[in-house]
């Protein structure tokens, strides 16, 4: 690592970016402050908001000098990132960058960019925008830095595998690849030595690229931090099951990007206390994030990142509120897994179980948990077709919820990023049919 | 009870067709207006209700319920809904019976599953492509230089079937081009067209199961051939109301009258 860049780094970073960022937030805030509610029926985004604006652009700042000055890694959104953390690393999560190209509309101009090199329409939009922005330099972002390693993890999906290798080719960089057998029920002790296993040898690797050892007293920290977020967040999503919510799934998509990027971080654990107070202030004052809320809903799979603020808008008209989602607690209901006291053995345990490492009854049975929890009404089936193994067992799933259980279900076909495999007319209708359903 | 009083007006502004049908207070259709769409659905709109009024007086106080791809557009309804619920209700009250209706429309086509007094228990639409819809045929037959009219009866005029093996319009239309330059004649291609649209249906119904009767409504339940495949590949007679194509309206009328 080279001075000149280190210095850059602190100079544009820390003292100029956090300057600057800080004060666009205190604007934010200021504004906020006499936020209306959205279309007569949504209720004024959180206050917080104008924080996270300022952590992501900070954290995607960060990313921009990193070069030279830090280590950075790219790992996928499920990855055991405590390791990499605790030894200082910049973690770039691709994923996350391809939902923020698809919310501010860039996907089709990037992920073309991959689409034009030769990589089929069929693959995902994330791996799409992702190849694309590393071939192209195109990012909304500013500048996206270069990895020095890769961290991919399989208990999202068997896209990241090849995904990854592209990248690893492409950089000349070392992959780290962590295999995590899939669960049915719950992980064997092997499967957890297995994962384990892979969490060690990834160490030396890593270690070695840094130039430095870690210190267990380090990724204890990292781990404490990781959980404490996660709980809030937790904490954050299950206040959905007020009867009227304070939040909508589409808050929570939105307010998700800090427990996705910045989880092991004491900014993660502060923001979400933070945000935990302000939704208690709304039940406390009264305010639901619906207007006449008469229909709960919850969500499965991604958010159409696209179509965010108007699929809102949408439930919103329809009196309904989308109250959480399956995929945004995908990142809380994991916490009681992790341990300070046994760092590897409990994030191998923990990265083991994600929904999506797990069998269609187990999301099936999920689901249906929420529905009780959340006195929800229906539940929207998003079938993404960028995303095969979360879409995977939702015909099933919604026959179940209609025929079995009672429960209107609607399968919405869209795509978490392409807009080209959307339809806006064809989706509406869906919608408006299913509220007439639940309507009766 | 003066049955030819006008008590309700349901309109359906489709992709393909518009339809305007006025009930009597006891459910009656006693008047109905089809036309072909117009890409300018208010002109359309328009026209139809000054129709109304000419054969009905003023229409002041009259209950307008729209539906279709247009319905939003309908600016003085007094309420808009899907077809989706539209075609349950007009189809239900025709012909009393809950069960499983099939509406194979121009632009997309669902099957519903039609519970007590007409209510929508549960639906499935074709997904974001014209397979599985009329404009499938209809494509197909422009090709063929064949009337949309005598579309079932040539197909079901030879027994001999071709297999169309894409369900993707696009792709069906060149599969078709590449018999045509093959010699193979007109008759067993377009069996075997109708065959590759009843296939992609009855994946519909099946995925929401079968709940009988059956039951068609849209423009293409006028086609002989579709009746019959879909009879075949199901083993369920098929239902029809006498006017398939105005049931979303009819239906919208009818809760136009319940909402009075």
């Amino acid at each position: 690592m080279s001075l000149r860049e280190k210095i850059l780094y602190q100079f544009n970073v820390n003292l100029i970016g956090r300057a600057v960022l800080s004060y666009q937030r205190r604007q934010n805030e200021k504004k906020m402050a006499h936020r209306k509610w959205q279309k007569d029926v949504l209720a004024p985004p959180f206050r917080l908001s104008a924080r996270m604006k300022e952590l992501m652009s900070r954290h995607y700042l960060e990313g921009r000098y990193a070069n030279g000055a830090r280590k950075v890694a790219w790992v996928t959104s499920g990855a055991p990132i405590e390791i990499l953390k605790a030894l200082g690393f910049y973690i770039l999560y691709p994923e996350n960058h391809a939902a923020l190209c698809g919310a501010r509309r860039k996907t089709v101009e990037i992920a073309s960019e991959a689409e034009n090199a030769g990589f089929s329409r069929d693959i995902c939009s994330y791996a799409r925008t992702d190849i694309g922005a590393a071939l192209s330099g195109k990012t909304p972002v500013g500048k996206l830095p270069r990895p020095d390693i890769l961290l991919a993890c399989t208990n999202i999906c068997q896209t990241v595998l090849y995904w990854y290798r592209v990248l690893a080719d492409y950089f000349h960089v070392p992959l780290i690849l962590v295999d995590t057998p899939f669960v049915y029920e719950k992980a064997s002790q092997n499967d957890i030595a297995y994962v384990k296993r892979q969490l060690e040898e990834m160490i030396p690797v890593a270690e070695k690229i840094t130039g430095k050892r870690l210190l267990y007293k380090k990724l204890k920290e990292v781990v404490h931090l990781s959980k404490e977020a996660s709980y809030l967040w937790l904490e954050v999503l299950n206040r959905g099951k007020h009867v009227p919510s304070p939040l909508t799934a589409f808050d929570g998509f939105i307010h998700m990007a800090p427990i996705v990027d910045l989880r092991g971080e004491p900014v993660a654990v502060a923001y979400y206390r933070q945000l935990l107070k302000e939704i208690d202030e709304r039940i406390e004052k009264g305010i639901p994030a619906v207007k006449n809320e008469r229909k709960r809903l919850i969500w499965d799979n991604l958010p159409i990142w696209f179509k965010l603020r108007e699929m809102a808008h949408t439930f919103a008209r329809h009196g309904a509120n989308i109250v959480t989602a399956t995929y945004t607690y995908a990142w809380g209901e994991l916490a009681p897994m992790m341990e300070e006291a046994r760092p590897l053995e409990s994030v191998a345990r923990t990265y083991l179980h994600p929904i999506l490492n797990r069998g269609t009854g187990h999301k099936l049975k999920t689901m249906r948990q929420m529905v009780q929890d959340f006195s929800a009404d229906g539940v929207v089936l998003h079938s993404d077709r960028s995303c095969k193994p979360y879409s995977l067992g939702q015909i099933d799933q919604r026959d179940y919820f209609v025929n079995e259980y009672g429960v209107p279900a609607l399968l919405l076909e869209a795509d978490h990023s392409d807009p080209r495999s959307y339809s806006d007319e064809q989706a509406e209708n869906r919608i408006a049919a299913f509220m007439e359903i639940l309507e009766g | 009870m003066n049955e030819e009083k006008l008590a309700a007006l349901g309109l359906d502004a489709g992709s393909t067709t518009c339809k305007i049908v006025g009930v009597n207070q006891s459910g009656g259709m006693i008047w109905h207006l089809l036309e072909p769409a117009d890409p300018r659905v208010e002109d359309q709109v328009a026209h139809m209700l000054e129709e109304a009024k000419k054969r009905f007086g003023s229409l002041e106080g009259i209950p307008l319920v729209a539906t279709g791809y247009g319905r939003k557009l309908v600016k003085n309804a007094t309420r808009n809904l899907t077809e989706i619920t539209c075609h349950a209700r007009g189809v239900y009250h025709e012909l009393q019976k809950p069960g499983t209706l099939v509406d194979i429309g121009g632009q997309d086509s669902k099957v519903i599953i039609i519970g007590k007094e007409g209510r929508v228990i549960d639906f499935v639409m074709n997904d974001k492509c014209a397979a599985g819809t009329g404009r499938f045929l209809e494509n197909t037959a422009g090709r063929l230089r064949v009337p949309l009219e005598v579309l079932g009866s040539t197909a079901l005029s030879v027994n001999q079937e071709e297999r169309i093996s894409s369900t993707c319009t696009v792709f069906a239309e060149s599969e078709i081009i590449s018999m045509l330059a093959h010699g193979v004649a007109v008759e067993p291609i377009l069996r075997g067209l109708h065959r590759s649209l009843i296939t992609r249906i009855v994946a519909m119904i099946r995925s929401v199961g079968l709940v009988p009767p059956l039951m068609l409504s849209g423009g293409v339940a006028r086609n002989k051939a579709m009746r019959k495949m879909l009879e075949e590949e199901t083993g369920e007679k098929v239902h029809l109301p006498s006017y398939p194509q105005l049931m979303g309206a009819y239906g919208a009328a009818l809760i136009g009258l319940e909402k009075k």
